[in-house]
């Protein structure tokens, strides 16, 4: 069955845009529990139509985040801000938020229907209004054959989807997500975010979601917070935080990095072709590597150098150009992943570096083997260095 | 039919011992017991010892003895509205304390409930802590605190709140009554209600606020719903003794506080009417196995 696919994907960038004005505000927000500070200092803007995604271990402060934001927390200090209105002393039950429970925390003892319904009859809207919405809920996300089931008659994915069509019906200002699809297996998982940027972009609304799982907050979101112990590292789209991550932490945090701790060489070098940056240098245990790159720190600091294993290639043959971006080892181990292979490479000092490589044909005997002697070799452009 | 390796035909002997135990205790303890009642009510008084007509006289004589057997003794009691008065007032004054006992044990229940965890050991023993002295000596405190120169008025004197001529007036009452059966069973009302409540998951709560539902509202949407199999088991167990409490109505209760197990009493041994008390019995406890079976059901369904 052909899928329909919802409104092509726009471009859509207001947090670039300096007069655009932020949907929710977080403004030095703080919040401690005894000695320990779950939230510290933190402010963030997230605009409207954004599907935004605090992304962090467990115990990062990303929940408590949050639960301020639904009102079942107070900040101990800061501001939160919805549509420029403080939300300060505003109980949950009169904030425009719905949430989504990571437990899903659906009403035991009332059916399908009428959970659905409970935010509505809060509302008190009209009982024929009430039962057109619940309807439109349960087609939405395809639960109208189980509307007079009780929870515990339906599977994990059903009670995931009665979750959500709860926390949309009122048509809340902002979705909050709390690891929604946590519990979920993977297939499903993968088709359940899809369903949700659907959503979103169909009704327009702002969604943030809390998760651990870098993979999701990739797929779904306009743009990623990576939060650690309380503060935000780096807020920016999926793909700059993949590519241009501005610490260790989210280099590691993120997919898989390999980083060599170096030094600075050279920095301002002439850039390859008029428009490239410059080139800058460093040496890592005697490995020579140039990175197009403006230099962010001065010759002779300490830093890191970060590549992605899928940018690493690996090849039995010696490359024409041994100096700079090129390493020599043992394959020590592989990691056959399907499309793709890892291979674990031992260098001659002992370091091991991470490379991958797609699985173009279909041959079962890959022509590099444990034990083989290889080559890596990576561009200019290729990796990048970081001082954090 | 599949054999599984837990089906009964296979069972070890302990097994089996373990099963027949509870039950060899029943028809020991209340099955023989009850039967012997039945039997006794069917017959007449005797000038004997003890005042009724031998349980079984041998099967030589069995057509003779069943012969016997009437249903007299029920006829008189349904002929004399005493005793339909008295179970009438019995059931009323077992549902208005049951409905007392909610609305005390229910707040205190649910405080402990969300009690931070480290207190609620310590709500719990108190809950329990009047079980270690004598049920006995507990009803006859409440006459020392209610009589009319007790504890109350010395206390109402003390404070003002009562001229110094006048004196309480609850001893002997159905309102002692009622404070008696309500001090009395309110451990066996929190408890149930206690377990009810401490399961509820406090995210429903979070939701119920999340979707503009306001507390107090919340509380009859979600926690008492889900609450309800503690409320039935809590009422059911405080209902079903109350109904055939003597000992409190005896110690506090006034001369026109009826309850059948009173009059049970008095026709045993005031009256010496064995097979008629005996009947009464009967009675009892078929008006009380029919909530047993309700509350069976419930439970079941609960499941």
């Amino acid at each position: 069955m052909a899928k329909s696919l919802g409104p092509v994907k726009r471009k859509f960038s207001p947090w670039t845009d300096p007069s655009a004005t932020p949907f929710i505000r977080f403004e030095n927000v703080t919040k401690t529990y005894g000695d320990f500070t779950a939230v510290d200092n933190l402010t963030l803007d997230i605009y409207e139509r954004e599907f935004f995604s605090l992304l962090g271990p467990s115990g990062c402060g990303k929940t408590t985040l949050m639960r301020m934001l639904a009102g079942f927390e107070e900040p101990t200090s800061g501001r939160i801000l919805l549509q420029g209105q403080d939300l300060a002393g505003v109980p949950p039950y009169r904030r425009p938020t719905n949430m989504m429970f990571q437990s899903y925390a659906l009403f035991p003892h009332m059916t399908v229907e009428k959970n659905i319904a409970f935010g509505l009859e809060q509302d008190g809207l009209q009982k024929a209004d009430i039962k057109a919405r619940v309807e439109e809920m349960l087609k939405l996300v395809k639960l109208e054959p189980f509307a007079k089931r009780k929870p515990a008659q339906l599977s994990g994915g059903q009670r995931q989807r009665v979750a959500l069509a709860r926390s949309l019906a009122k048509q809340p200002k902002v979705l909050l997500l709390d690891e929604p699809l946590g519990a979920l297996d993977r297939k499903l998982r993968e088709e359940t975010q899809f369903e949700l940027m659907d959503i979103q972009h169909t009704l327009g609304l702002t969604f943030l979601i809390v998760t651990h799982d870098q993979e999701e907050a990739m797929t779904v979101s306009d743009r990623i917070a990576v939060m650690d112990k309380g503060v935000i590292v780096q807020v920016a789209t999926p793909a700059e935080i993949y590519e241009a991550p501005n610490c260790r932490y989210v280099a590691d945090f993120i997919g898989d990095i390999n980083i060599l701790e170096g030094k600075v060489t050279a920095e301002g070098g002439a850039p390859v072709s008029p428009g490239h940056p410059p080139v800058m240098t460093l040496v890592s245990e005697g490995l020579q590597i140039a990175v197009e790159q403006e230099c962010p720190a001065a010759v002779g600091d300490a830093v890191a150098f970060a590549v992605r294993p899928e940018k690493v290639r690996i090849s039995l043959d010696q490359p024409a150009d041994t100096a700079v971006n090129a390493a020599h080892g043992e394959v020590w181990d592989i990691g056959y992943l399907g499309d793709f292979s890892v291979f674990l490479v031992k260098l001659d000092d002992g370091r091991i570096i991470r490379a991958a490589q797609a699985n173009v044909s279909r041959l079962v005997d890959r022509p590099i083997t444990y034990g083989d002697k290889v080559w890596l070799k990576w561009p200019l452009d290729a990796g990048l260095v970081l001082t954090r | 039919m599949a054999e599984t390796p837990t089906s009964f035909a296979k069972a070890s002997p302990s097994r089996w011992l373990i099963v027949t135990i509870p039950y060899l205790w029943l028809v020991l303890f209340f099955a023989a017991p009850f039967f012997i009642i039945f039997k006794i009510s069917l017959s007449d008084t005797a000038i004997a010892m003890p005042p009724y007509e031998p349980v079984f006289e041998g099967f030589a004589s069995l057509g003779d003895f069943l012969s016997k057997l009437d249903f007299e003794n029920y006829q008189s009691l349904w002929g004399d509205s005493l005793y339909l008065s008295a179970y009438l007032s019995s059931l009323r004054i077992a549902a208005i304390s049951t409905l007392l006992l909610l609305m005390i044990g229910y707040p205190m229940a649910l405080a402990m409930a969300r009690a931070p965890s480290t207190i609620r050991p310590t709500l719990m023993m108190m809950v329990i802590l009047p079980f270690w002295t004598s049920f006995l000596i507990r009803v006859y405190a409440w006459i020392g605190i209610l009589k009319p120169e007790g504890l109350l008025t010395a206390a109402l004197h003390a404070v003002g709140l009562m001229a110094p001529d006048q004196q309480v007036e609850i001893y002997r009452t159905d309102y002692a009554v009622f404070i008696g059966i309500v001090y009395s069973y309110l451990p066996f009302m929190v408890l149930p209600l206690y377990s009810a409540l401490e399961k509820l998951d406090g995210t429903l709560l979070e939701a119920a606020s999340d979707l503009g539902c306001p507390p107090w509202k919340a509380f009859w949407k979600i926690t008492f719903p889900l609450s309800l199999p503690g409320v039935i088991a809590g009422s059911m167990i405080c209902f079903i003794p109350i109904t055939g409490e003597f000992v409190i109505p005896d110690l506090l209760g006034g001369p026109e506080t009826l309850m059948i197990g009173r009059t049970l009493w008095v026709e045993f041994f005031g009256n010496r009417d064995w097979p008629l008390a005996s009947a009464v019995a009967v009675v009892l406890l078929l008006a009380l196995v029919v909530p047993i079976v309700i509350f069976q059901n419930q439970q079941q369904k609960v499941r």
